[in-house]
């Protein structure tokens, strides 16, 4: 049974509309990749399902539960965390803050602040400093790592090796299969498309609000993903 | 000696006008939210007072029993009901309608209590002192107020920066669409952050009545001394809402002493020179 399932989403800011009837689905403990260029609705999807627009017209389902109308707030209580996109973290607290601040809701599971130090142990040696003063791939850690605070069945990432470092990305893509290992599903916005080949099971391929791909990496051809990508 | 008791009886008003500011810098830091109604909320907290003290027969001080679990539950109920309505990324509608919630309040507690002035008895509290030298005499109900006015301030550093809501409080200021993602509604905490901004304007407005003459008109003053104070002080923190009142009170007890009628006034030149030279007060958040 699948954890997700999206059927003919559309969303928009006001007039704008971003997403013309997306259909997705995330099977139990799958890592799916969305890809595509800049605008093409990827962040705008992500922020539907955790409930931060919540003008669209059609249902998104979760363990059974159509959640399409519910605010932000109560998503994250039924298992859905998303890692913003520019991480997000609040200036005024301090990292450990932060972290404890994904654990709001009280979900019971794996994760608690000593796992996640053990995920990125620098994490426990900065934990006293404010969370916007450390550098950009550890501020990358600590909004993971506040996401997995909440406990979610589904980690949604948006664009987490952006403006990274080659070798930052790696240590924060080792960290994956950590997280994958509990069962927890995972749902990454990537734009590098070689790194959403190699870590997922199925990739999307957005183009103007609507899915113009879908398949498993070792399925799909660099034309094919081409082609989706860019319309041509 | 005799400035010197004049500036010590104006560190101890300044205690009351930072429990004035307090609720003031609660709602601005976490909300963004501008309260014109602040003032006429203090001198709905003395009335509400008053009508306990006559009612009830309990003393002035006892009353903050019933009147400040009142006032925590009219400013949870207005919050949800009215205001979260009026936040957004505008900054008039809450402005609008919170000065339009001050002229309904004055008329309501004009149209009740009438316009004449009103005191809650202070009793013996009111007439004792502590002599400290011959000529140097500090009153009890001042010092109490102060003192009341450190704790309330201490409490509230406690819960921001010590508890899991205060932790919540301040990420909410930060960032009020992240942390919507933690699992923090913006309503109820938003509800919250106003319920106990106004179980301060209950005390304050308690002390305050207890200290003057109060009648339905007399808000918007308080509401200005307020903003002056918290402004002082540097928006977000709350010790620096505390000097912000005592440099306040300061400057209005030297300018009382110097002529009776430049007492008001003394207090608003203070406030335009720091603003002059510190515009963003003297001890503003870093992050803002």
């Amino acid at each position: 049974m699948n954890i997700l399932d999206v059927k003919n989403l559309t969303a928009g800011y006001g007039d704008f509309q971003a997403l013309f009837g997306i259909n997705l689905e995330i099977g139990q403990g799958e890592t799916v990749a969305i890809i595509g260029s800049n605008g093409a609705g990827k962040s705008t999807f992500l922020k539907s399902v955790a409930g931060l627009l919540i003008e669209h017209s059609d249902d998104i389902v979760f363990k059974g539960e159509n959640i399409g109308t519910l605010p932000a707030h109560k998503v994250v209580k039924r298992g859905i965390a998303l890692v913003p996109e520019g991480r997000r973290l609040f200036p005024s607290l301090s990292v450990e803050e932060n972290l404890l601040m994904g654990g709001y809701n009280k979900r019971k599971g794996p994760w608690n602040l000593e796992r996640i130090y053990s995920l990125f142990p620098i994490l426990k040696e900065k934990r006293r400093n404010p969370g916007t003063a450390l550098s950009g791939g550890q501020q990358q850690m600590v909004a993971i790592g506040r996401g997995l605070m909440s406990n979610p069945d589904l980690l949604l990432c948006d664009e987490i090796s952006l403006g990274l470092a080659p070798t930052t990305v790696k240590d924060i893509y080792d960290a994956l299969p950590t997280i994958q290992k509990d069962g927890t599903a995972v749902l990454l916005v990537e734009q590098d498309i070689n790194r959403a080949l190699s870590v997922s099971d199925r990739i999307y391929c957005f183009q103007e609000g609507r899915v113009s791909l879908e398949g498993k990496p070792d399925a799909v051809s660099r034309e094919e993903i081409k082609a989706a990508y860019f319309g041509m | 000696m005799e400035w010197v008791n004049t500036v010590v009886q104006g560190v101890l008003l300044g205690g009351l006008y930072a429990m004035f500011a307090t609720g003031l810098s609660l709602m601005f830091g976490i909300m963004r939210l501008v309260n014109i109604a602040h003032g006429d909320f203090i001198i709905l907290g003395a009335y509400l007072g008053l009508v306990v003290v006559t009612t009830l027969g309990l003393s002035p001080l006892l009353s903050l029993i019933i009147v400040l679990p009142v006032m925590f539950m009219i400013g949870y109920v207005l919050q949800r009901v009215l205001l979260n309505r009026t936040l957004g990324t505008d900054i008039l509608p809450p402005l609008l309608v919170t000065f339009g919630l001050s002229i309904i309040l004055q008329n309501i507690l004009l149209e009740v209590f009438s316009a004449d002035t009103q005191k809650l008895p202070a009793g013996e509290l009111g007439l004792s002192s502590i002599t400290v030298t011959g000529d140097l005499s500090i009153g009890v109900l001042p010092l109490i107020t102060f003192l009341v006015s450190v704790a309330v301030i201490g409490g509230l550093q406690f819960l921001f920066y010590r508890t899991e809501l205060g932790r919540a409080f301040r990420a909410t200021s930060d960032d009020q669409e992240t942390v919507r993602l933690m699992g923090v509604g913006n309503s109820h905490i938003f509800g919250l952050a106003m319920a106990i901004a106004m179980a301060v304007v209950a005390v304050a407005g308690i002390f305050l009545a207890l200290k003057t003459n109060f009648d339905p008109t007399i808000g918007p003053a308080r509401l200005l001394y307020g903003f002056e104070a918290v402004i002082i002080g540097g928006l977000g923190s709350l010790w620096g809402t505390l000097v912000g009142g005592i440099i306040l009170g300061v400057a209005q007890a030297i300018g009382a002493q110097i002529d009776p009628g430049w007492q008001i006034l003394a207090g608003h030149l203070v406030f335009l020179i720091i603003l002059i030279f510190r515009p963003r007060g003297l001890f503003p958040r870093s992050v803002d």
